[in-house]
């Protein structure tokens, strides 16, 4: 199914995916739009994750996985056996279930991604870490405290802060699996919210930990059922008028 | 009885256990303490033996195994610690590495006198390093290396595989997650394997007997290809091998040697504890 955009950030094509034997991803087609919030819902062990994860190659870990068809960002393959894999990383960040800050401050945790990539210059560092903690909506809460251990933040922080870990790298993409399972109401709000603001300059790929927060953040929405993808449509329109049975079974409470 | 009487009586128990460990240590280092505390004076520790050893200090022996344990250290922390790194984190599962594997457990069970014999036919007669520093710290290289691999792998692998993930999802290589990330928060490990390694090369006799160690040599060697006199062989030449020897020298050996090992645990205990309060997750 294509979406109304010609040119799609990254197009999705006839990806079947399976590890050890077993078959995670079947002949999944999609193209996800730039500048825009797509969501993968589905139920658990649907292959959204591990679609996910395909998009910056992090599966690349795993050993005895087999895949097939191609995944294209840009217009170009990322499976490419000339592509800089850490480049991709760098132009595609990931944002985890569980926040996982790095050993250090959260100064330290920021920087982390740029100083990989070579830059010493402190003024841009500082710049950095300026401008992705208020993209994260984090800034405010630790201005004053930077050089404090990023340990000691609360759950909610964390996770905004491994959110702006990852802008720190000016990514294009950014991909974030169920970034508020582990969080309260507030600081989930506040993430979403940061989401809202992120997708004016990014492309926002989220597999959200309830029905009800895709259909709060989705711009469009794909369904995913034991490896396949169902349905994929813009807007609301998947949770208000699915066209699909086993869709509406899943955005109704059917099962899940 | 009620349950919490029982309960009182398995604790007593277990209480008891861990004692009776504790006893036969205490009552070695405490006869070690009491004989020998009469012979240590600045002498003893400064100054060559005399008299076939049953007179003067013990200083060749102590600069001996000084000698011996920094040359272990020097070849067998970045052996091991690199094949640690190998295994841990670069490593397939496949049938090679598994051999390695295989190999490291072994040679952990191999006794000490079989590495010295290896080392005599090895370094000292093939590479014709002749006894010597050389040899002795090689030999006692080998010996130390599947202790430091194995504690040294198990502590890269308790660093959280998310870590790795987290790093690499960040543009970052394989080697920038180890060296920023995983090999600082498995220090304490490594320490703690280096030195229990090391501890072991410092008190071994057999694999220096053949290789390094001098039954009489009242002076320093000047090179690595000279041969010493070291504490452990020392004290077993000195218990069994010369008659007429004064007791006191006997356990003053025994007592520097001790000293020794123990403050070397100490430093490393403290090393270790310093690392470990650093380390957040």
């Amino acid at each position: 199914m294509r979406t109304r955009q010609s040119e799609p950030k990254i197009r999705i094509e006839n990806v079947s995916y399976s590890y050890g034997g077993k078959q995670a991803l079947r002949n999944v087609t999609l193209d996800i739009p730039a500048n825009a919030v797509t969501v993968f819902i589905g139920p658990a062990g649907g292959g959204k994750t591990t679609l996910l994860r395909l998009i910056n190659r992090l599966n690349d870990f795993v050993d005895g996985t087999e895949m097939s068809g191609r995944i294209l960002l840009d217009g170009q393959d990322i499976y490419d056996p000339d592509v800089d894999v850490t480049a991709l990383r760098r132009r595609v960040g990931m944002v985890f279930a569980l926040p996982l800050p790095l050993p250090g401050t959260i100064r330290q945790n920021v920087e982390y991604g740029p100083r990989l990539a070579g830059l010493r210059d402190r003024a841009r560092l500082d710049e950095l870490v300026e401008r992705s903690l208020k993209m994260a909506a984090l800034w405010d809460e630790v201005k004053d405290r930077l050089d404090s251990p990023a340990s000691a933040l609360s759950g909610g922080q964390q996770q905004r802060l491994c959110i702006a870990r990852s802008l720190a790298l000016e990514p294009e993409v950014l991909l974030l699996d169920e970034p508020t399972s582990g969080l309260d109401p507030i600081s989930t709000g506040k993430v979403e919210e940061a989401l809202y603001e992120l997708k004016q300059r990014y492309t926002i790929v989220i597999v959200p930990h309830s029905v009800q927060q895709a259909a709060r953040v989705a711009d469009y929405a794909a369904f995913f059922l034991m490896g396949e993808m169902v349905e994929y449509r813009p807007g609301r329109e998947i949770f208000t008028v699915p066209h699909d049975k086993r869709t509406e079974d899943y955005v109704t409470g059917r099962f899940g | 009885m009620s349950r919490y009487t029982v309960q009182r009586v398995g604790f007593t128990l277990l209480a008891l256990a861990a004692l009776l460990v504790v006893i036969p240590i205490l009552w070695v280092v405490a006869i070690v303490v009491v004989r020998g505390a009469g012979a240590i004076n600045w002498e003893f520790l400064t100054t060559m033996p005399r008299n076939g050893m049953r007179e003067g200090g013990i200083l060749p022996a102590i600069v001996g195994t000084l000698l011996l344990t920094l040359g272990t250290a020097l070849v067998a922390i970045p052996m091991g610690v690199g094949g640690a790194i190998y295994l841990a984190e670069y490593a397939r599962d496949t049938w090679l590495t598994r051999a390695i594997r295989l190999a490291i457990i072994n040679l952990a069970g191999i006794p000490s006198v079989v590495y010295g014999l290896f080392g005599l036919g090895l370094f000292v007669l093939f590479l014709h390093f002749g006894t010597s520093v050389l040899a002795g710290s090689l030999t006692l290289a080998i010996m130390t290396l599947p202790i430091i691999i194995s504690t040294s792998e198990e502590a890269l692998r308790s660093v959280p595989m998310e870590f790795r993930t987290v790093n690499a999802s960040l543009g970052g290589t394989r080697w920038q997650a180890i060296r920023n990330i995983v090999l600082p928060q498995a220090l304490p490990g490594i320490v703690t394997g280096v030195i229990l390694g090391l501890l072991r090369a410092a008190g071994e006799t057999a694999p220096i007997l053949f290789t390094v160690a001098a039954f009489y040599l009242p002076r320093l060697p000047r090179s690595p290809f000279d041969p010493t006199m070291a504490l452990p062989y020392h004290l077993y030449v000195i218990s069994t091998q010369v008659p007429g020897m004064p007791e006191k020298i006997q356990y003053g050996t025994a007592l520097v040697l001790l000293i020794l090992v123990l403050s070397m645990n100490v430093v490393a205990t403290t090393i270790r504890s310093y690392f470990r309060r650093r380390r957040e997750w």
